[in-house]
């Protein structure tokens, strides 16, 4: 169903004069409540009455991951504390996460935008999810938990993990929607015929997947494995979490919900915008947002775009699926790590020097797997055994406090690890996604 | 009277001991006493040599981690009970034997044994007193 007719199938003029309003008022807005933006628009030399049409947004300033960074923890938010009623954090690239609030409005955004990703995957009211990305600071769990409140679904919030029961309950309560991560829904139909289910008679019809990039042969192998429609939703929590854009049932892009998310694909190079159907990093204006409303904010997401109307009757452009990244973070069962964190642990762990490499792999249906080679030094080389394994654990303990997720360390001989013009090749992904 | 030895890292990787064999061979450092350790991913070879200083540098010029480690050498009767007599005392002292290895060579009839203590001088001063003997550096080089 299409939750919003409204925006979502608006003629284009419409939708222009929609996105004007609002950022005749977002600027002045941005300008006047948060210091950090205020400093930038001068300094740009765009004062709030210089904005008259969202073409005016060409002359603004670009928002980059490192300006979240440098204003960590709320320098780019345009309200008071008092006003934020949730956080959200994610994976920065070193120290800090990245920090995200909501205020009460920025929750019913939310609710919105995700009932349209739930709308648009096939979901009507009175159908049941269930909802298997993990709940908690990352984004995932709590963002399709505000659609389907919205929406009006019966909600199974099982969180990620514990794939027994995950199945069991999918059973039990006849869920008809799943949402989670598409290689956890790879894994669990390896999972059922461990457990001697038929996946192919699954309850599950339509699969939400994203948070990680995937596929077309992902896609279709799902799709065989459990008989379902499989979609791909994306979002990042900078932005407001998963909700910014989600695929029809004709898997032909995904449509971006450009009336509160303004799209540009950028030229990361020259800052200007490529042309229609090019391949561009993904920036996006949060037209309405009040907490933490961003302008021009780069994903570092290479993507193309589209804007002829969908089949499904919808006016709203389509972004590709993610064809590769401006900077060299990956996604490991949905998180996002940045060589960059590691190399921070490496070097904050005395006598450890940060020559070391990534190597994430996925054996055939199962859940990826980190290994972080680290080359050891005659600084912290010890004759016994056991100070190399406590050192080696050490490292493990600290890296996981930080991505959040497993991983395995194995110390190497110096020199062993490849380098590339002097620089170490930080990653090697054999996963085939 | 402490002797040295050297540790190096090693990946379990086909060829690596080779490798640190023949380089310290074709350099004419010869191998008094060695011992490896290893764990499922890599392991600490520990050699006792003849010219230590040369070892560690040419190991070290060739990209092997390798350091210097004090260790104790001492004689044990090559007869059942020997070693036992000799970890009887140890362990009535408190010392705690690290690890142990042994020579290739020996003096006399009885057994040369590597010693690494935790805590080396006190386990001297142990051995000392009760008149085991102690290798020193240059009995080896005379091996």
């Amino acid at each position: 169903m299409i939750w919003r007719e409204d925006v979502e199938c608006a003629a284009p003029a419409d939708l222009k004069e929609l996105q004007s309003g609002y950022l005749k008022k977002l600027i002045p807005y941005i300008y006047h409540n948060c210091p950090v933006y205020k400093q930038k628009l001068d300094k740009a030399g765009v004062t709030p009455d210089r904005i008259k049409s969202i073409d005016d947004i060409r002359r603004l300033p670009f928002t980059t991951k490192e300006d979240m960074r440098d204003h960590y923890p709320f320098g780019l938010f345009s309200v008071g504390q008092d006003h934020i009623r949730e956080i959200h954090v994610s994976s920065g690239t070193t120290g800090n996460p990245t920090l995200v609030g909501y205020t009460k409005d920025d929750l019913k955004l939310w609710g919105d935008v995700m009932a349209r990703v739930l709308g648009c995957a096939g979901a009507v009211p009175g159908d049941t999810i269930q909802i298997a990305y993990g709940y908690g600071l990352f984004t995932g769990g709590l963002g399709f938990h505000y659609g389907a409140l919205e929406m009006g679904l019966r909600i199974i919030p099982t969180s990620s993990g514990q794939t027994a029961r995950q199945l069991k309950l999918m059973q039990d309560f006849n869920a008809r929607i799943i949402a989670c991560t598409p290689s956890y829904a790879l894994y669990m139909a390896e999972e059922a015929k461990e457990l001697g289910y038929d996946p192919t008679q699954g309850n599950w019809k339509i699969g939400i997947f994203g948070a990680e990039p995937w596929s077309e042969a992902m896609r279709q192998e799902i799709e065989s494995a459990w008989n379902m429609l499989a979609t791909d939703v994306y979002g990042l929590s900078e932005i407001i979490g998963p909700g910014v854009a989600q695929e029809c049932h004709h898997k032909d892009g995904l449509h971006i919900f450009s009336d509160v998310f303004y799209p540009e694909i950028i030229d990361p190079k020259t800052g200007a915008p490529v042309p229609e159907g090019e391949d561009g990093e993904l920036t996006i204006t949060t037209l309405t947002k009040q907490g933490i409303p961003l302008i021009r904010y780069g994903t570092r997401d290479i993507v193309s775009m589209r804007l002829d109307k969908c089949r499904c009757g919808r006016t709203s452009p389509r972004i590709s699926k993610i064809k590769g990244r401006t900077d060299d973070m990956i996604v490991v069962r949905g998180i996002n790590v940045f060589p960059s964190q590691i190399e921070h642990v490496l070097v904050g762990i005395e006598g450890t020097q940060p020559h070391y490499q990534i190597i994430v792999d996925r054996q055939a249906h199962k859940l990826d797997e980190v290994e972080v080679k680290v080359e050891v030094e005659q600084r912290f080389f010890s004759d016994e055994i056991k100070r190399l394994n406590e050192i080696r654990d050490k490292i493990r303990k600290e890296i996981e406090n930080v991505l959040s997720i497993g991983v395995k360390v194995t110390l190497v001989e110096p020199k062993t690890i490849e380098r590339s013009m002097g620089k170490s090749k930080r990653i090697i992904d054999k996963r085939a996604l | 009277m402490k002797i040295t030895q050297i540790s190096i890292f090693l990946e379990n990787r086909k060829g690596r001991l080779y490798d640190v064999c023949s380089l310290l061979g074709t350099n004419h450092v010869n191998i008094r006493a060695l011992t490896i350790a290893e764990t499922e991913s890599f392991g600490v070879l520990r050699i006792v040599v003849d010219k230590s200083d040369l070892a560690i540098q040419l190991l070290r010029d060739h990209h092997f981690v390798a350091n210097f480690t004090d260790v104790v050498a001492i004689e044990v009767p090559d007869q059942p009970g020997g070693l036992a007599s000799i970890l009887k005392i140890l362990a009535d002292n408190d010392v705690n034997v690290e690890y142990m290895y042994g020579f290739v060579e020996k003096f006399s009839d009885k057994a040369l044994l590597v010693m690494r203590f935790e805590d080396t001088e006190f386990a001297q001063q142990v051995l000392a007193k009760n008149n085991i003997r102690i290798v020193a550096e240059k009995d080896i080089e005379g091996l």
